[in-house]
């Protein structure tokens, strides 16, 4: 059984949600799946009147997404969550915590406990080293 | 005019939970609130990849604790699904009775802390008190008060007597008999509409398009509810959502009181109907493929995406938690509000930060 999403291209991320938007889709959240070598799938979740419509793009390890956090401010956190945890890149975040939405804004992140599952990658660690 | 940032949270005499935000004050106003999240970030759905699919149902339940017994359901029911289980009838009536029980409590422990956030101490003893009925009863029949651990895969693994059920009838009469006087106080009394009545007001269109779950979106007018897919039992039960127009704190507050009393007859409903029959069915074999799933929660949508591929452990396990989505209304209700009301509206939400940061 596979999730019945429709599968958009990079392009068409923020059209999607314009178009979800317009049509007074509520926005529910995001989904990160890391596919290995094979990229991410990032899925988007809606709701209206209880029916749900999902979205799945797939874009390789790297890429910036579009955000579409200027079209659903409630997409910020989402957003944030998935650089923190996957490491993702956002073109258009409304409110960047670059990478500090769980994470200590100073000191070495993979020290922190409880946090060392994050794919973050410390700037500073090799220089450490 | 000066602007100062105060930090509120996430230790703060009025929160049960540790909530934490940034506030950008001019004099007593606020015109700005950033949240700041990882205080309790314990990398949950990381750790889906690393126990097996039945495992998993114990690192649910402890997502969160008030509400353990319908992330244990929504998860259960996603595997269940994936693996084409169908859950035996008496199964799906015994989780309805222990979540709305859950719902219950969850909303007792909040409204004794909303009264004691505008200094309500008895108000909040008077409910915590008849919130300890409900507490006996998990105990009673799961034989824990908070995390009751009654989801398996497949259905549920222990059942509750006709006696206690008869007991059960027993103690939601007199607790509704004890919770009527609250709800008046709470409804009508002078002081608790002055700091409640038009507080935090999210309107409807907009409290639709920052994405709020739950109490939260009723209270501006929506009637959407998650049980209206009629999963488990909910197909055989009579239900209509509970709503409020104002989207103020009054509102919200009014939504969980009525909320309280309309869970307290679903459990009514359900004992009378339930049926006779097996507990689970087993599972063979490993789950594959994905989903997505969602219940209601006490806070409002809980939404599971699943993802396995055949083996012991998911590949993906990613929980969305009402209170994740009931942030973004919270940061449009702040800016405006006087400082001394910041407590009222962030309770307002019912936030649950062990929910939210996972």
């Amino acid at each position: 059984m596979m999730l019945d999403a429709s599968t958009i291209s990079l392009d068409g991320v923020r059209n999607s949600a314009k178009e979800m938007f317009d049509e007074g889709w509520r926005f529910v959240t995001q989904t990160v799946v890391d596919l290995g070598d094979e990229g991410f799938d990032i899925l988007f979740h809606y709701d209206k009147d209880l029916a749900e419509t999902h979205y799945r793009a797939r874009v390789p390890k790297g890429t910036v997404v579009p955000s579409i956090s200027g079209i659903y401010f409630a997409a910020l956190l989402v957003e944030n969550e998935n650089r923190d945890l996957f490491g993702l890149e956002y073109d258009g975040l409304v409110l960047d915590f670059n990478r500090t939405l769980y994470l200590e804004e100073s000191g070495d992140p993979m020290t922190a406990p409880f946090c060392k599952i994050t794919t973050f990658i410390n700037p500073n660690a090799k220089t450490e080293a | 005019m000066t602007r100062s940032i105060i930090p509120f949270g996430p230790q703060h005499p009025v929160l049960p939970e540790p909530l934490h935000l940034k506030l950008t004050v001019e004099d007593e106003t606020v015109v700005e609130a950033i949240p700041a999240l990882g205080y309790v970030h314990r990398g949950l759905e990381g750790l889906a990849q690393r126990r097996d699919y039945h495992q998993m149902i114990y690192v649910v339940e402890r997502v969160c604790g008030i509400c353990s017994c319908i992330h244990a359901m929504c998860y259960c029911n996603a595997i269940e699904k994936l693996m084409g289980l169908e859950v035996p009838r008496r199964a799906k009536y015994l989780r309805v009775i222990w979540s709305e029980l859950h719902r219950v409590h969850s909303h007792l422990l909040w409204l004794g802390l909303f009264a004691d956030a505008f200094g309500f101490e008895s108000l909040f003893m008077n409910l915590w008190k008849i919130r300890e009925r409900v507490m006996d009863i998990n105990e009673a029949t799961a034989g824990n008060r908070v995390i009751v651990s009654t989801n398996i895969i497949g259905g549920v693994r222990r059942d509750i007597s006709e006696d206690w059920l008869k007991q059960i009838l027993k103690d939601i009469t007199e607790i509704e008999q004890q919770l009527k006087p609250m709800f008046d106080v709470m409804t009508n009394d002078y002081t608790i509409k002055k700091r409640t009545v038009g507080k935090g007001v999210l309107s409807k269109e907009l409290c639709h398009q920052l994405g709020a779950a739950g109490p939260t979106l009723r209270g501006s007018g929506w009637a959407q509810d998650v049980r209206q897919l009629k999963y488990e039992a909910f197909d055989e039960l009579d239900f209509e959502p509970v709503v409020e127009y104002d989207g103020d704190c009054y509102s919200r507050n009014k939504v969980r009181f009525r909320e309280t009393f309309q869970s307290l007859e679903i459990v009514r409903q359900a004992i009378n109907r339930i049926p006779s029959g097996e507990l689970a069915v087993k599972p063979k074999g490993n789950p594959d493929g994905e989903i997505a799933f969602r219940v209601e929660q006490p806070r409002g949508e809980l939404f599971y995406y699943v993802k396995c591929n055949g083996g012991k452990n998911p590949e993906r396990v990613r929980i969305r938690t009402p209170t994740f989505a009931n942030i973004p209304p919270l940061l449009a209700m702040l800016p405006g509000a006087q400082l001394a009301d910041v407590p009222v509206l962030a309770l307002s939400i019912d936030p649950c930060i062990s929910c939210t940061e996972r």
